[in-house]
């Protein structure tokens, strides 16, 4: 124990060098999932059926292939075309587009749970439906969602690990690399394992108090 | 005349529920639509501010033809109030009021606040402004939503069965509250088969039958007198008129 102690204390602050640069590629990706997934979520509710063919397209093109082969793609094979990302950019654009069809489907169940006759409560008054989705829908669509949102959040915390494949410098790669150096796989993956740990709790209890905090009364 | 109707069909599939129906209101009046269910009321009053768009006829209010482009703006004279209330779950029953002259009518947070406790005053729920509506009785929702269509201060209020869904001893309170509205002069179409608000506070009843006007009157003379057996049925059967009257 005071050995893996030792280990922690010498090599921790290399790893966790690591930290910022899986946090921004996490809430990077995670904005622009909910953001895109928004966008997404209204396509395939609302939209013609252009829109919603293509929106159902790319949530299901993005949903049925693994994100790594989407992660490779982005950084190496759009190259070939002339489209050049940097490993950093090319991560948080694969983990942001694969998580937007999923965070699609989960704003667009939410939205579906919401009363129809809220919408049309907010027609009668005169808003238009863009309104009534900003200001009656959305706002208790997004309460909803929370329970599924921070799964998501969570799950896309630990994929940013994937990004180690095309050389970000993120914790996981600083661990490999410290367990080549060592030759201590054992204990510097357990390190790894508990840092994510520590991560993914943080994560999920404080969206469980927004959770508490948005609730509405009586219901 | 404050809100014409004209002419208005509606259809789903093969089953025509509207077969041309028209009406006017004069302002300051207020009119009971009766009838049978499933004979096309509920649809009228959804075609009139076209939350189920007519097939065919008109709705103009002051003279203004309501057409896809200013449906919005037109929405905002003609007040609609559901029978399942429709408030808006996640807002206190002050921000249900308010967010409409807020967000629609583009008023300031101050003076959409103090308009909506004005509105809650005059239906008795300023005591339960805070609250929201999950945490208020059925009754309490409707008066609610009827203060949230007064706050867009509309020329018209459309009824839409606003005691139906209610327990009946929560029906009282929304009858009392419409009562007062008729008499403050407020311009008001109800679909309802509430008797005493007929009888005390409507100035004429329209009774529908198969997706027509059968016939309609001052209430002295239609529960009294009814002109078609199909009206002289209904009114035995819902406990008016008929020989026991």
């Amino acid at each position: 124990m005071s050995e893996f102690l030792e280990f922690g204390a010498e090599h921790l602050p290399y790893i966790l060098e690591g930290l910022p640069i899986t946090l921004g590629l996490w809430a990077l990706a995670m904005a622009i999932g909910a953001l895109f997934g928004l966008l997404l979520a209204w396509a395939r509710l609302y939209g013609n059926k252009l829109i919603y063919g293509a929106a159902t397209a790319y949530v299901e093109i993005f949903r049925g292939t693994p994100m790594l082969v989407q992660m490779l793609f982005i950084y190496l094979g759009l190259p070939e075309i002339g489209i050049v990302f940097d490993p950093f950019t090319a991560a948080v654009i694969a983990i942001g587009l694969n998580t937007s069809a999923y965070q699609a489907e989960y704003f667009r169940g939410a939205i579906r749970s919401i009363p129809r006759g809220q919408l049309q409560a907010a027609r009668a008054m005169g808003m238009s439906q863009f309104q009534g989705l900003r200001w009656i829908i959305l706002p208790q669509a997004l309460r909803r969602v929370i329970p599924q949102w921070s799964n998501e959040a969570i799950l896309e915390l630990k994929y940013t690990s994937i990004a180690y494949a095309i050389g970000v410098s993120e914790l996981t790669a600083r661990a490999e690399k410290v367990g080549y150096e060592t030759f201590m796989f054992f204990e510097v993956f357990m390190l790894l394992a508990l840092i994510y740990i520590v991560l993914t709790g943080t994560v999920a209890q404080i969206l469980q108090f927004l959770e508490k905090r948005t609730a509405i009364p009586g219901l | 005349m404050l809100l014409q109707v004209e002419n208005i069909h509606k259809r789903y599939g093969t089953a025509e529920v509207l077969k041309g129906v028209s009406l006017n209101v004069v302002a300051g009046q207020s009119k009971v639509i009766m009838g049978p269910s499933g004979t096309g009321k509920s649809t009228l009053l959804r075609c009139i501010n076209h939350l189920t768009p007519p097939d065919q006829g008109r709705v103009l209010v002051e003279g203004v033809e309501i057409t896809s482009a200013n449906l919005n703006k037109m929405r905002e004279k003609l007040a609609f109030v559901f029978q399942d209330f429709n408030l808006f779950t996640h807002l206190r029953a002050v921000d249900n009021v308010a967010v409409g002259p807020r967000k629609i009518r583009g008023m300031n947070k101050v003076a959409a606040r103090d308009l909506a406790m004005r509105e809650l005053e005059r239906v008795g729920m300023v005591e339960r402004a805070e609250a929201y509506p999950a945490e208020l009785s059925g009754g309490q929702q409707q008066r609610v939503s009827i203060a949230r269509a007064l706050a867009m201060e509309p020329k018209v209020i459309l009824f839409d069965e606003p005691t139906s869904a209610l327990d009946p001893e929560l029906t009282g309170e929304v009858v009392a509250v419409m009562k007062q509205l008729a008499s403050d002069g407020m311009t008001m179409l109800v679909v309802s088969h509430e008797i005493g608000f007929a009888r005390q506070a409507a100035d004429e009843i329209i009774f529908m039958d198969g997706g027509h006007i059968l016939e309609q009157g001052p209430p002295e003379q239609l529960f009294a007198s009814p002109q078609h057996e199909r009206t002289r049925q209904f009114l035995s059967r819902i406990g008016e008129g008929g020989a026991g009257a």
